[in-house]
């Protein structure tokens, strides 16, 4: 069932206000969790037909906490625990249909990118807790049964229970290191969406959206935090660039070959502004503005060969002080190479062959292939691009691998 | 990525097999049972299957149109896929640390393989 596409947007943006209300007025977040999930999905079923009411919130709010009341007076024997329910609710009576009008999404989103949970938890939470969608959507995003999305989401609420976290911001000295995990669990829900190819798993492009949205509200709560304006910059300047990616048979397109007519000019305005906005205020340079500042020079360029490659190698030369990290190495490399020729590129891929993290990497035999390639050596560029096709284990990436191994002359 | 599906899988022959203990034999099936548990309760587990023996492997073929069915398995092997898990977990390091726990890698060993995703890279 395809809930009207109207309805399923602002529930979507419903969903962390209405469970923000109800654990505030139940102190439970896992049980609220639930009860918000199944008053959501009542309204996807029901306000299509019947029209949406009035108040949908405070629907939402109301049909919520009977649910919650319910589940607790059927299971009151086993589950003495949610009789504080009903005590803790000390509202007057007749307030049902008042909600504070507060926004506790930031608050959610700290929680559920917990530190004690894994990223899969992290991010499975977060997309059912704070982006509102059901465990059937996750669960399709993620290829995974239904069955196995929804233990995944229940371990990770008897986690955070487990933790004794409460429902509040972390204390000011944990906020900076906790807002770094929200914003690494918002930045792979947007490349789970954006990886994808087309065909079978079109929707999880969907999550592409979602981390944009999300990310976009962290951003009106936190307006001066430059690494989320970075992230909301590196996701927008990325997700431009979506159309031009694959070509009409689903296969992945280098950026130096794609049709950057078909690029969004619109996202990268808005990306671009961004970036400039937040590298003019900042004191502190973070690693998505950088990346951030890298994909804007990308975007303003007509072709490859119009791109500023002196920037974007002065911009890797200080991701890869600040921030060192062998991905970045192999991407300053490239840089390197655009700017100083391919041997300079492929000498400064010798540091990773030493490096466990990479030795074995299916990236590592890619640029290096490339770069090869750049150079005029066809065998060495051959073997490489099939050292890395074999090493992958995107399908997509196996193919555009095979197919340069494949048209480099005999 | 969020998380990575990996095939866990045992292989063996009639020969392996009948020569364990059996209260080895018990404790695999045992522990197997346990194991499939913990990955159902912690969210990771996508299925798991044990294959029948390879004596009621056929293979097919088809050859200018016309299918053709032959017993036994296709591959010339001394050892033959005997059950497989699939997970779906964060890293290779979990994927790993699930096949050190499945009971058949103390008294033989079990394989682990990445199954190919649908998502490309940026690039």
């Amino acid at each position: 069932v395809t809930p009207d596409a109207g309805v399923a947007v602002l529930l979507r943006e419903l969903a962390p206000q209405v469970l923000g209300a109800v654990v505030r007025r139940t102190g439970q977040f896992d049980a609220a969790e639930d009860a918000v999930q199944e008053a959501l999905i009542a309204a996807s079923g029901q306000w299509p037909d019947q029209g949406v009411p009035d108040n949908p919130r405070a629907w939402l709010v109301t049909v919520a906490s009977r649910r919650l009341a319910d589940a607790a007076r059927s299971d009151s024997a086993r589950r003495r625990r949610e009789d504080t329910v009903t005590a803790r609710d000390t509202r007057p009576p007749g307030t049902e249909s008042e909600v504070p009008d507060r926004d506790d999404t930031l608050t959610l989103l700290f929680l559920c990118c917990h530190p004690e949970l894994s990223p899969p938890s992290q991010v499975a939470l977060t997309l059912r807790a704070v982006g509102g969608l059901t465990t059937a959507e996750i669960a399709r995003a993620f290829l995974v049964p239904e069955a196995t999305m929804a233990q995944r989401i229940s371990r990770a609420k008897q986690r955070i229970r487990a933790t004794g976290a409460e429902f509040h911001l972390p204390p000011e000295g944990e906020r900076t290191g906790r807002l770094a995990a929200v914003l690494q669990v918002l930045y792979l829900v947007f490349n789970e969406g954006y990886t994808a190819t087309s065909g079978p798993d079109l929707q999880r492009t969907d999550l592409t959206a979602e981390a944009v949205r999300l990310t976009r509200t962290v951003h009106r709560a936190l307006p001066d935090d430059g690494e989320v304006a970075g992230l909301l910059a590196l996701m927008l300047l990325t997700d431009a660039r979506r159309a031009a990616r694959t070509d009409a048979d689903g296969e992945l397109v280098p950026l130096a070959e794609q049709d950057r007519s078909r690029w969004d000019a619109g996202a990268i305005a808005e990306g671009v502004a961004l970036v400039e906005a937040t590298l003019a205020s900042t004191d502190h340079l973070g690693s998505y503005q950088l990346q951030a500042a890298i994909a804007a020079v990308h975007d303003e360029a007509s072709s490859t060969e119009d791109t500023d490659w002196r920037q974007i190698l002065g911009l890797y030369d200080l991701l890869s002080r600040l921030y060192p990290n062998p991905m970045v190495t192999l991407n300053h490399a490239v840089a390197l190479a655009m700017v100083q020729g391919p041997e300079a590129g492929l000498a400064m891929l010798g540091a990773l062959d030493a490096d466990d993290r990479t030795a074995g990497h299916h990236r590592l035999h890619a640029v290096r292939a490339h770069l090869l390639e750049m150079a005029g050596d066809v065998d060495g560029a051959r073997g490489a691009y099939r050292e890395a096709a074999r090493r992958t284990t995107s399908l997509p990436e196996r193919r555009y691998l095979e197919s340069r191994a494949a048209r480099l002359p005999a | 990525m969020a998380a990575m599906k990996y095939l866990i899988a045992i292989y063996g022959n009639e020969e392996i097999w009948r020569s364990f203990p059996p209260e080895a034999f018990h404790e695999v099936v045992r522990d197997t049972d346990r194991q499939h548990l913990d990955l159902h309760a912690s969210g990771e587990f996508i299925c798991a299957f044990g294959l029948a023996d390879e004596v009621r492997a056929k293979v097919v073929r088809v050859r200018d149109g016309v299918p053709a069915v032959t017993d036994g398995p296709y591959v010339e092997a001394k050892e033959h896929l005997a059950s497989f898990t699939i997970v779906d977990c964060e890293s290779e390091e979990r994927a790993l640390e699930i096949a050190a726990a499945n009971p058949v890698a103390r008294f033989r060993q079990v394989e682990v393989r990445p199954i190919l995703h649908e998502a490309g890279v940026e690039m």
